[in-house]
């Protein structure tokens, strides 16, 4: 895996993060629900990784469809 | 054997519940929304299905504003006692089940004034009424959808008008109705719609929830339960966002595979499909109980206006006679007595006698209904 490949969407739950991931498939992104990196939150939950380059149409999809993201973050 | 209680679960399932349940038990197993490895994620997916199975079948527009509970009463109890404060007014009708009465009671006990608008004889509720019934502090009205008794549909969707007409929130019991009925929380101006899954629904016991609109501010809701949800685990403060804040502990996960089938089974079904059916079989059971001397059929006698239950009496034995002869001589299985809903018997003039209900469902059929209806003319005829 190459550094600074993927970004996180911290979300506020798991459900969050499945409708997220429902909503990014609709719109052909790939994510993964991947545990919160240590380093990012203590949350114990999971959170959507994507690939750097889809990161503006994931937040623009996300956000036509209501879904309230904490942050966004490359790793 | 003739299964004749839907009303108060329904029975047998569509095949894909038990798979569905089976599968999460022996696949998936892990606990939803709580670690983050492949079979957590499988998991939360599956639950995370149902809730968006849910908000399809409802016409709800957020599927995180579906909270999955127990069963209609722990949403019922979370609506009302979440949301109502000493000094508020609620109102509600005289055909409700104890799920909401009681707490209604309860928090009358505490300074919340309740109206009881009363129905007619038949069931049926004149929405006029309730709007006469609005008073400066009214915050909620509450009604079922359908009577468990006699299975009365009420007008939720002209409550509703009232409800935005004068600021107030309008809180549905679609225990009875859920599946077998549509309901569109838009259109009919739902803000609260408490369900139960293993209704009509066609799910497992235990499995049931509250859909909560966008009116509702979840930020004032009184928890009665917090803890552990996977979610700001950082904190000693319970979480406010939804459905985390109201699904505290591990959820029936199993429970939730098995409803998400039975919700994918009345999606492919379809409601006006099922309701059809048991329109057809409603009315030939309540047009051959009708032709029986001695026996009275409470309601409005009119499928197109009740659910597939139906309550009735026979002139000279108790209810609870009545239901162990057709259990014992005819394998046909019902219940008897109150159901639940002592309001409802007052209003309809069977308390404290209670009926004999026979609670049709969509797997029942017109031949059953017939040996049912021939059945309960040989016990009146002897009675």
């Amino acid at each position: 895996m190459t550094s600074n490949q993927y970004a996180v969407i911290l979300v506020y739950s798991t459900s969050h993060a499945l409708r997220a991931e429902k909503v990014l498939a609709e719109v052909g992104i790939s994510c993964k629900l991947i545990p919160v990196p240590r380093h990012l939150s203590s949350d114990c939950g999971v959170c959507v990784r994507i690939q750097r380059a889809d990161q503006e149409t994931a937040l623009e999809s996300l956000e036509a469809a209501r879904v309230e993201i904490e942050g966004i973050h490359e790793i | 054997m003739i299964y004749f209680d839907n009303a108060a679960t329904s029975w047998p399932k569509p095949p894909g519940v038990a798979k569905a349940m089976v599968h999460f038990l022996n696949d998936v197993g892990a606990n939803p929304g709580r670690s983050a490895h492949r079979l957590a994620v499988e998991s939360g997916r599956i639950v995370y299905n149902a809730r968006e199975a849910v908000a399809e079948l409802f016409n709800a527009p957020n599927p995180l504003r579906v909270v999955f509970g127990s069963n209609a009463t722990e949403a019922l109890n979370l609506a009302l006692c979440g949301l109502l404060r000493p000094g508020d007014h609620v109102i509600t009708t005289s055909m409700e089940h104890n799920s909401v009465m009681r707490p209604l009671r309860a928090l009358e006990q505490q300074g919340v004034e309740v109206t009881v608008v009363r129905c007619s004889p038949e069931g049926f509720l004149d929405p006029a009424d309730v709007e006469a019934a609005v008073l400066p502090d009214t915050a909620m009205i509450t009604l079922n959808h359908a009577s468990n008794v006699v299975g009365t549909i009420l007008p939720i969707a002209e409550t509703g008008e009232i409800a935005r007409r004068h600021g107030l929130l309008l809180l549905v019991d679609a225990a009875q109705t859920a599946g077998a009925y549509p309901i569109d929380v838009e259109t009919d101006k739902i803000d609260l719609l408490a369900f139960t899954g293993h209704k009509s629904l066609c799910g497992p016991m235990g499995t049931g929830g509250l859909v909560i609109g966008e009116r509702v501010d979840e930020k004032r809701m009184e928890l009665p339960k917090r803890g552990g949800t996977g979610s700001r685990s950082e904190h000693e403060e319970q979480p406010d966002f939804l459905p985390d804040m109201c699904e505290s502990g591990t959820p029936n996960a199993v429970g939730l595979a098995g409803l998400e089938a039975g919700l994918q089974w009345v999606l492919e079904q379809g409601v006006e499909t099922i309701r059809a059916h048991e329109v057809e079989l409603t009315q030939r059971l309540i047009d051959g109980l009708g032709d029986i001397p001695g026996l009275a059929v409470y309601g409005g006698l009119d499928a197109t206006r009740q659910t597939a239950t139906v309550s009735f009496n026979i002139t000279g034995m108790e209810p609870s006679e009545v239901g162990l002869r057709l259990d014992e001589e005819y394998g046909i299985l019902c219940r008897v007595g109150l159901h639940c809903a002592p309001a409802a018997h007052k209003t309809i003039g069977t308390f404290p006698v209670g009926t004999v209900r026979f609670g049709l469902g969509v797997f029942n059929t017109l031949e059953e209904v017939d040996i049912a209806v021939s059945a309960a003319d040989e016990l009146a005829r002897e009675a």
